[in-house]
């Protein structure tokens, strides 16, 4: 009879405990939010709207214009998922629907691997390796230019959308397959015309999620895209050096003194990449929440 | 009719071959990164380049403070994220009802993992360095680490817990056993080597990390090792970019020697998680 309420009350404060917990990301994602406010809405006050998205960013003449990091930022990321989005889904599609078994037993770990890979040693690779090649095939003066950014970023974002896209692709069912080969289709002309198309809804997440990893990607882009912050405008802006917001962040938080205009004017850059890759998940959360609503596709 | 029969089967062949070769040119360049800085960083190993001090403006001696620290932070993270992480992962699986409370905490996970990693270097500093005025130090680092691999290791820890059949939590109660007897003797033993599997791809993840690391915990050049968590410390991932960008005159040998060490590190524990993983599926009996 005493030992019951002993059991109860550890249930209790266990099951407080847990839920404390649960609700702590909740309570991250608020903090983190409110600290970039507390130190970057500052820099909103003190550099006037038309400075801070200006077209200059040079921090000790007083000019703060974000302008070009956004569009460098933009730039790369798109280059990116342009190579990235074919050579994802093509991956993924031969994964699920084609590959022998040793060939996926082969694949899938070398995808992991690359996942895995910390995107400092990408970069290094990059810088050493990727740019003299960059260089020598579009003859540009040096190879550290938006571009190579580009393509480590592909690289570094096909592990996510391989993945979601394979996820995407598992989801179409079976009957469908079947219908399509029973109507006398092809295998290609199956995989081509019914699934992919069915599985299309993931594959778009699979692009958002894909392309929020490459705008938040710092350390490998600071290392090969040359760090110059230029407006990429103009036809050869992809094989210029172009700098990009998380590089200016990691670049130049080292060095600012704390309180000043400048390290606001970093934490608003910060809040600019916070909201742009928050709504890029929101957006990809929503379409795979209502996916789950629905029950799948099953 | 048997033209365009052999059409489509041309078009099939044309197809498949163009996919192979998407699988090729992803898979091709993973080789050339791991096979190169394994090649040309193996020529850098040896006793001291892994046990000694960094001489000579980092150009010669060895990585040891760097690998400590990259250890030191690595642990610290995960005395911060395991039990979190573990923790919001049982809410989840075993007491979350589907309520948009539930669902708020599902979207805050996913924009976790989405928040670039230099955000969390920013976050941190304002946190942790500033606010609570732990300075550049191993406990500010860790901290923001820790916040950075919650995400990961929730959401394979959530999946490990879920694929434990309802049943044994029934039989659990059954025998009179309350909630979280069942989670604690039943649920969590079951579902321990995909915990373990998450925690370790999120720590492998913690101790690659550079942006975050950046202003909260990384020394430049500091050689020796930590005498307190409230001690700046280099770290490995730091040290590779302070080595291939920041010193002129470095020799490629300590470039690739440091870029093998991590890699080398980051790929054992990777291949690590993956066997508990393999290994305990075999395994299991349900």
């Amino acid at each position: 009879m005493n030992k019951m309420p002993r059991t109860r009350w550890t249930e209790f404060a266990i099951e407080s405990l847990i839920r404390v917990i649960g609700f702590s990301t909740v309570g991250f994602v608020i903090l983190i939010f409110l600290f970039l406010l507390r130190e970057g809405v500052p820099a909103f006050v003190q550099i006037d709207l038309g400075n801070l998205f200006g077209t200059r960013w040079y921090p000790t003449f007083g000019l703060f214009g974000t302008l070009p990091l956004i569009l460098g930022s933009a730039l790369i990321t798109i280059t990116a998922i342009v190579i990235a989005l074919p050579l994802g889904v093509a991956t993924a599609v031969f994964i699920r629907e084609v590959a022998p078994n040793w060939a996926r037993e082969v694949l899938k770990p070398m995808i992991e691997v690359l996942a895995g890979i910390p995107s400092v040693v990408l970069g290094f690779f990059g810088m050493t390796l990727v740019a003299p090649i960059v260089r020598e095939t579009f003859g540009a003066p040096t190879g550290l230019v938006a571009f190579t950014g580009a393509l480590i970023l592909a690289y570094m974002s096909l592990p996510t959308i391989i993945s979601v896209a394979e996820d995407a692709l598992d989801a179409v069912p079976k009957a469908y397959r079947d219908a399509g080969l029973a109507m006398g289709a092809t295998h290609w002309q199956t995989i081509w015309r019914v699934v992919v198309p069915a599985a299309r809804s993931g594959i778009v997440t699979a692009v958002m999620l894909g392309m929020g990893r490459a705008i938040g990607e710092t350390m490998a882009v600071m290392m090969v895209t040359g760090n110059a912050a230029r407006l990429p405008l103009g036809l050869d802006a992809l094989f210029r050096p172009v700098r990009t917001m998380t590089a200016t962040i990691a670049a130049e938080m080292g060095e600012v003194a704390h309180g000043s205009v400048h390290y606001h004017a970093l934490f608003a850059i910060g809040i600019i990449l916070f909201l742009i890759t928050f709504a890029i998940n929101l957006a990809a959360a929503s379409t795979m929440f209502r996916k789950r609503r629905r029950g799948g596709l099953r | 009719m048997r033209v365009a029969m052999r059409n489509r089967f041309l078009v099939q062949r044309l197809g498949f071959a163009l996919l192979t070769l998407a699988a090729l040119v992803v898979v091709l360049p993973i080789l050339a990164v791991v096979i190169t800085i394994f090649a040309r960083g193996a020529a850098a190993i040896n006793w001291e380049f892994l046990t000694a001090m960094p001489r000579d403006g980092m150009r010669a001696g060895g990585i040891f403070p760097a690998i400590v620290g990259t250890i030191v932070l690595t642990l610290g993270t995960a005395i911060v994220a395991i039990p979190l992480g573990v923790g919001g992962a049982i809410y989840l699986s075993e007491y979350a009802r589907d309520t948009w409370l539930t669902r708020s905490i599902r979207l805050a996970i996913v924009n976790l993992a989405g928040i670039p990693s230099v955000v969390y270097g920013l976050f941190g500093l304002g946190l942790f360095v500033l606010l609570l005025g732990f300075g550049t130090s191993i406990v500010a680092g860790s901290l923001t680490l820790a916040i950075m691999t919650l995400p990961i290791i929730i959401s394979t820890a959530e999946e490990a817990l879920r694929a434990v059949p309802t049943e044994f939590r029934t039989v659990s109660a059954s025998l009179g056993g309350t909630r979280w007897q069942g989670i604690r003797y039943i649920v969590l033993p079951q579902a321990l080597p995909g915990i373990i599997t998450g925690i370790i791809l999120g720590l492998l993840r913690a101790a690659g990390e550079t942006a975050p690391i950046l202003f909260t915990v990384a020394a430049f050049y500091l050689p020796r090792l930590p005498r307190s968590p409230l001690d700046q410390t280099m770290a490995l991932p730091y040290h590779l970019y302070v080595v291939s960008t920041q010193v002129p005159g470095m020799p490629p040998k300590i470039q690739f020697g440091t870029a093998l060490v991590l890699l080398g590190l980051v790929l054992s524990l990777n291949i690590g998680a993956t066997m508990i993983r393999s290994y305990f599926r075999r395994r299991r009996q349900w």
